[in-house]
């Protein structure tokens, strides 16, 4: 024992290499080394009379993905509900995340923290079939604003185009209602841990040197928030963008990408595809990344 | 004449601890004041109630002779340098700087304008277009000045200003700060735990205690004669003798000595003329270049500590550590104090 401990004390490489390489190894192959196999198999193609996957490079399935206007549709489809969900998402957790991360202590805090991650402790598939009975027509949600005499309110909102539908359970709106309820703690955290770091003194300085509460909000806690939403947004973003179930289960019958992979990987044994859509999200990821980090999202980090 | 500030029967209290307990004090225009006192003493408190980061509990805080208890800190003519700079980290040194002007409507040439000449002011002319992560501790400070200065505040409120600072950089600074003061004309209200910056930089020095304040004097009488036993103790860091110490020496009234004033001799011999001795036993001897300072137990129970100089200490060749000594001070150095406390 003590001899290997000299030996890793004079080799300090050793040392590190024998810290880092089984992680790595796990990282990197397991992670990684899948991720890039899944994606590798987006460039070869699929023969459509032998259904037989061709093992050479190609383009061809991309131009499937972007030629095909069925294809093209689920991506726009997906990308808006993605866009959608994000903005309500950070437009929700913000109050939250700042009352959390400045205003309440103790006791609260604990409350408000254990709150907002107790829903995901639970089964997702129970939370969207809850969702689905309270989104019914004859739901819960349909019979308050019954009780309320807003049942106009809702047939106005469900007759219009595109976000409407029967029932709130089988609408857009209604699918975009329960991503927004799946994805918020992933907004709410990450903002919440950005806004924890701001030293109060940052604000007190705000207000020293004259600055209105709007102002401080404005020119301080707000960008201060940033990479804080941007973190979140990735999240909230990317599990819209590959989700599966929720718009299986809640919501009008259009596909969604994550189905789609579902379905060509599965059923249609197109892998080349199913890997093609898969790659939609990353891409759109880091081109999201580079714009935020332009528009100097991190520079408070 | 209005005072800048004043405080009248002011306290704050959190629960159950009065952080400032029933304070009054006014500070006058143009003034450089300090507020000296140990962590926890109610110097900062009272310094966000200037700032308006707090409001009394009970008690009025006046600027400019205007009651400002229930005024925002937006509205207040003060401004403040903070302990940790608070600078803005994702604006620009000039950004920063110009933050006051921009929150109050003032156009972005003009603001950039004032801002680059604040810069100047503090001699940082060149980096307005760095990051505040970018710069060094010292420069940090001076934006935090030229920022906390660019609206021509009344009063500039100063935290602790320089306490992360090396001693060196400190030294520079608390010169740099005294001769700024004198340039501006403006009120400064300096909090710290360094009696020698208290000391060195201001006209007057309020020395608090758990809440109170002890005695608010200029730094000389402060010195010379402390009113109290923790101001002697704190300040320079004298010998007390509170009142049972004093009666087992023979003497009436609690009084403080000075460490410079008294001298180490040996256990026999006669008491210098006009002098008081005390006999007590060596515990250690600290080198301090000019001087040592003796530390001796007497056999009254309290430890005292003597100043001696290089020249003197040769007399003193020989007495180590638990050598057998008398402390004697003269009659009319020691400061009779109004309280016999103790801390």
């Amino acid at each position: 024992m003590r001899a290997a401990s000299t030996f890793f004390y004079r080799r300090p490489y050793w040392y590190v290499a024998l810290l880092l390489v089984p992680p790595l190894l796990w990282f990197g192959t397991v992670y990684l080394g899948s991720l890039f196999a899944l994606l590798a198999q987006s460039f070869y193609r699929i023969d459509d009379f032998t259904a037989q996957i061709v093992r050479e490079p190609t383009l061809d399935t991309y131009r499937q993905l972007v030629t095909q206007p069925a294809n093209v549709d689920i991506v726009l489809r997906t990308v808006s509900m993605a866009i959608c969900v994000t903005i309500a998402c950070a437009i929700i957790a913000l109050p939250i995340a700042i009352y959390m991360a400045r205003y309440a202590s103790g006791r609260m805090k604990a409350f408000f923290y254990v709150g907002v991650m107790l829903p995901m402790w639970t089964s997702y598939l129970v939370k969207i079939y809850a969702w689905r009975l309270l989104l019914a027509k004859e739901g819960i949600i349909a019979w308050c604003f019954g009780k309320l005499g807003l049942t106009g309110l809702l047939e106005t909102l469900l007759e219009a185009p595109g976000i409407g539908g029967p029932s709130l359970s089988s609408s857009y709106l209604g699918m975009f209602i329960v991503f927004v309820y799946m994805w918020l703690p992933f907004m709410i955290l990450p903002m919440a841990a950005a806004l924890e770091r701001v030293p109060g003194s940052l604000l007190q300085a705000s207000a020293d040197l004259g600055a209105r509460p709007s102002q401080t909000f404005r020119n301080v806690m707000l960008p201060l928030a940033v990479p804080g939403i941007a973190a979140g947004s990735v999240f909230t973003f990317s599990l819209t963008m590959g989700d599966y179930i929720i718009p299986s289960v809640v919501g009008a019958p259009g596909y969604f990408i994550g189905m789609m992979v579902y379905v060509q990987q599965g059923t249609a044994g197109n892998i080349p595809l199913a890997a093609a859509f898969s790659v939609v999200p990353i891409v759109l990821i880091f081109v999201y990344l580079g714009i935020a980090r332009r528009f100097g999202a991190f520079d408070a980090l | 004449m209005t005072s800048a500030i004043e405080f009248r029967g002011v306290s704050r209290v959190y629960g159950d601890v009065r952080a400032v307990d029933d304070v009054s004090f006014a500070i006058e225009p143009g003034e450089f004041f300090a507020m000296l006192g140990p962590s926890g003493s109610g110097k900062t408190t009272s310094l966000r109630l200037v700032a308006g980061f707090d409001v009394p509990t009970s008690g009025q805080v006046l600027l400019d002779g205007a009651d400002v208890s229930g005024v925002p800190p937006y509205e207040r003519n003060v401004n403040t340098v903070f302990q940790d700079y608070a600078l803005f980290p994702h604006m620009t040194v000039l950004e920063n700087v110009a933050y006051g002007p921009r929150v109050r409507g003032t156009s972005r040439s003009e603001r950039a304008r004032r801002a680059r000449e604040m810069l100047d002011l503090v001699q940082l002319g060149a980096l307005g277009g760095r990051r505040p992560a970018q710069l060094s501790g010292g420069q940090r400070q001076r934006v935090a000045l030229a920022r906390a200065l660019i609206n021509h505040p009344k009063v500039l409120l100063l935290d602790e200003p320089l306490g992360a600072l090396d001693l060196k950089l400190r030294e520079e600074m608390q010169i740099e700060l005294k001769s700024l003061q004198k340039k501006l004309g403006i009120t400064f209200v300096y909090v710290t735990h360094d009696q020698g910056e208290a000391l060195s930089m201001a006209d007057r020095v309020a020395v608090f205690n758990k809440g109170r304040i002890e005695q608010v004097a200029a730094p000389r009488e402060l010195y010379a004669r402390p009113a109290t036993a923790f101001v002697a103790r704190f300040v320079g860091s004298a010998n007390v003798a509170d009142a049972a110490l004093a009666r087992a020496l023979g003497l009436p009234q609690p009084f403080a000595i000075r460490a410079e004033n008294v001298a180490v001799l040996g256990e026999a011999g006669p008491s210098p003329a006009g002098s008081h001795c005390a006999p007590g036993a060596v515990l250690a001897v600290q080198f301090h270049g000019a001087a040592s300072r003796w530390q001796v137990k007497l056999d009254a129970g309290e430890v005292w500590s003597a100043m001696v100089t290089e020249e003197d200490s040769r007399a003193l060749d020989g007495l180590a550590v638990g050598a057998r000594v008398r402390l004697c001070w003269p009659r009319a150095a020691a400061v009779p104090l109004n309280e016999a406390g103790a801390f």
